[in-house]
């Protein structure tokens, strides 16, 4: 956090008239981007009658990690709910605007969820293995899908995903074994693996090493650089260092509004908005 | 800094019990006094609350002893049965061959009664004497002649079960030194049974009629058969009924629908038909199933359906329960792979909640095993000396049978009225067994 605020501290000195008044909750920073895995326009989400999502429009760009940050209660885990619709399963929540993958509105009556979820995985703050053996936790979603025609080809998924997930050279010799007895970080690296096994395009991840110590966390952080090769990954974390660490680009929100976006080095060192400046300085948060 | 004085107070405590004043500032020498006052008091409290708690265990483990020594020493004594060894003369002429079951198989066992106590000569005296045997000794003759013709014509001696009254003088259940007109066996009775005895022609035996025939207005032939099956075939029908709808109900209310008044109405209305007198279900059945649907009276079928209607709350509470505490990451770990809602549940939810859903039905059935009230309605209460071979035959169930004996004036039903209770708690323990067993085998301790 120290460090985090040092250089920003000397930005603001330097550029204190150009910032954006505190007041001021329409974004800055560059939202769009060419080419876009995702585009999400004026989206607005309500829990019942409290309006948790302002009028958001981001683009997520095409192998790239965005991470976003803010506040506890800001609106970011909302948000990337939002992008495979678990929050259909909220009772109260109700979604406007328009989020598409490539070009698929994604809340369109016709678009079927379970593929949906296929295409855009998720890992969540809780490591959460299915309470069965390493094996099952990663055949599930090709089981389900029927992504292989047989057992040799299951294999080479739960293989492959494993590799991936950098978790098959700790677990091959004992796939049968229970996926609730690894450590933390090795449960949620198998939820990583279960997540891409379904060969996803997209990774959303809800603060996912926030229930990790830090040499789980490092693990999961060199595993994300990884899979940005293959997959885009948006990343909501508490922890602005993670932040800097793995994305790309950043989302700052703030109460439901999405506040700056912008490259994530620029984000951190010459924040444009007195909110995002104030958060990252640890002024509050 | 404050808090290190306080850390050193703290340690000074623990070290030595008395506090010492001088080396700290007044304000944390009373909070310290203050808590140890406390202490004290906080500890005899929880000394109290544990004995108390010691003591009302002790009391319901003695009142649960009381409860079985009772029963079991009224109800030992019906699993055997008092037996009288008679030579019976198979002698040709009473057998038509062609139909064997007409013999006066009768008229065996009172001539070989006659032979027994030759000097019986006056008729009322023979008939107190032929009444020392059972009058179902005849329909174990019956049984022999039909298994093996061959025995016509010989002389067997066979074990025959003694009268109700007999069996009670042997166990010891009647006192011999009552005045003659407060006894159902006179003097000469007591003779001659004590003569059957001297010459070893009496004896105790392990009572299988008990096990293997249905009800019967004398007790020695009265048996528990019908009831059990009466009681299992209903349970039967009550567990494949109520355990899919309960299930299925729970599920459905917990996981679809949506969460509005008209859905926290049926909540209520099933919690409230939870605590609704099982009588009234009764009354239902016999208003619905019997009188409008026309089912037939005393079925275990319609026994099973009221059973039904009294299980399904406690089943669809346990299981909505049991939903309810599996955790919601899980569900979500499913969807998150794209599992659709269906699969979720069927694949992930429905496994984890399953050992609390059978433990919840376990418990109903055990309930609905113990039910009396509400079959009396649809007349479940009646004599039924056969043991019913299906669901729609005339049954009783363990419990109603209990209630039967319980009524019936012979002194000989005491003890099979607590014998039938004792096979009901067997019943009982063992069920809880198998929902222990199974909640063991299906939860996944990992």
């Amino acid at each position: 956090m120290v460090t985090m605020a040092a250089p920003a501290a000397t930005a603001r000195t330097a550029r204190t008239d150009n910032k954006v008044d505190r007041e001021d909750r329409s974004t800055v920073g560059h939202q769009f981007v060419d080419n876009a895995r995702m585009t999400c326009r004026d989206v607005n989400v309500y829990y019942g009658e409290k309006h948790a999502i302002k009028n958001v429009s981001i683009d997520v760009g095409r192998n790239e990690v965005l991470a976003m940050i803010g506040p506890s209660g800001c609106g970011k885990s909302t948000f990337l709910r939002c992008l495979n619709r678990m929050n259909d399963t909220v009772d109260t929540c109700r979604v406007y605007g328009e989020i598409r993958l490539d070009e698929l509105d994604i809340y369109d009556k016709s678009v079927d969820v379970v593929p949906l979820r296929a295409q855009v995985g998720m890992v969540f703050q809780k490591p959460n293995p299915f309470p069965k053996s390493i094996y099952e936790n990663v055949a599930y979603g090709p089981k389900i899908h029927g992504l292989s025609a047989n057992r040799t080809e299951l294999d080479h998924i739960v293989e492959s995903s494993l590799k991936k997930a950098g978790l098959w050279t700790e677990v091959n010799d004992r796939l049968d074994q229970p996926g609730t007895g690894l450590s933390g970080g090795q449960q949620q690296r198998l939820c990583i693996a279960r997540a891409i096994a379904v060969r996803p395009e997209v990774i959303l991840m809800d603060e996912p090493c926030s229930a990790l110590d830090p040499i789980a966390t490092a693990t999961v952080e060199d595993l994300i650089a990884e899979l940005q090769e293959q997959y885009t990954i948006v990343i909501v974390t508490h922890n602005m260092q993670q932040a800097a660490r793995v994305s790309q680009r950043t989302a700052y929100f703030h109460l439901g509004d999405l506040i700056e976006v912008g490259k994530t080095d620029r984000v951190f060192t010459n924040p444009r908005h007195k909110l995002t400046e104030d958060y990252i300085t640890g002024r509050f948060g | 800094m404050w808090f290190e004085n306080t850390v050193k107070n703290m340690n000074n405590t623990k070290h030595s019990a008395a506090y010492t004043p001088h080396d700290a500032s007044s304000r944390e020498e009373s909070t310290m006094q203050r808590v140890n006052v406390g202490l004290a008091r906080r500890y005899r409290r929880e000394r109290l609350f544990r004995y108390c708690g010691l003591g009302a265990i002790i009391a319901s483990i003695g009142f649960l002893l009381l409860l079985f020594i009772s029963i079991t020493a009224n109800g030992w004594t019906a699993f055997i049965q008092t037996e009288i060894l008679l030579d019976i003369k198979f002698s040709a002429e009473h057998f038509d061959v062609d139909n064997l079951s007409a013999a006066n198989y009768g008229a065996l066992v009172k001539s070989s009664m006659r032979q027994l106590f030759p000097d019986v000569k006056n008729r009322r005296e023979k008939r107190k004497l032929y009444k020392l045997v059972s009058s179902g000794a005849v329909y174990r003759l019956q049984k022999m002649v039909m298994k093996d013709t061959g025995i016509i014509g010989t002389t067997q001696a066979v074990w025959l079960p003694a009268d109700d009254e007999v069996d009670m003088f042997a166990k010891g259940r009647v006192d011999r030194d009552l005045a003659e007109n407060n006894r159902r066996l006179n003097d000469k009775q007591i003779h001659w049974i004590d003569t059957l005895s001297a010459t070893g022609r009496l004896k105790k035996k392990f009572n299988t009629t008990f096990f293997t025939a249905g009800d019967s207005r004398e007790p020695e032939l009265a048996g528990i058969r019908g009831a059990t099956a009466g009681s299992l075939f209903t349970l039967a029908v009550t567990l494949f009924l109520s355990f899919p709808i309960g299930v299925a109900t729970a599920v459905y209310l917990e996981e679809f629908a949506p969460k509005n008044k008209w859905t926290d109405l049926v909540e209520v209305n099933i919690n409230n038909l939870a605590a609704v007198p099982s009588i009234v279900f009764g009354l239902l059945g016999l208003a619905f199933f019997l009188n409008i649907l026309g089912m037939p009276r005393s079925a275990p079928l319609v026994g099973g359906l009221v059973l039904t209607l009294m299980t399904l709350p406690t089943i669809i509470i346990a299981s909505r329960a049991s939903l309810k505490s599996v955790p919601p990451s899980i569900k979500e770990a499913a969807l998150g792979v794209g599992a659709s809602k269906m699969q979720a549940i069927t694949h992930h939810i429905l496994p984890l909640a399953l050992p609390g859903m059978m433990t919840g039905t376990i418990i109903g059935m055990a309930q609905a095993l113990g039910e009396t009230a509400p079959l009396l309605m649809i007349g479940m209460v009646a004599f039924i000396v056969d043991v019913p071979g299906s669901v729609t035959d005339p049954a009783t169930v363990l419990p109603v049978q209990i209630y039967l004996w319980a009524d019936s004036p012979e002194r000989a039903f005491v003890e099979r009225t607590s014998a039938a209770i004792m096979v009901l708690l067997a019943f009982l323990i063992s069920m809880n067994a198998i929902a222990v067993f199974l909640r063991r085998k299906f939860e996944r301790r990992w």
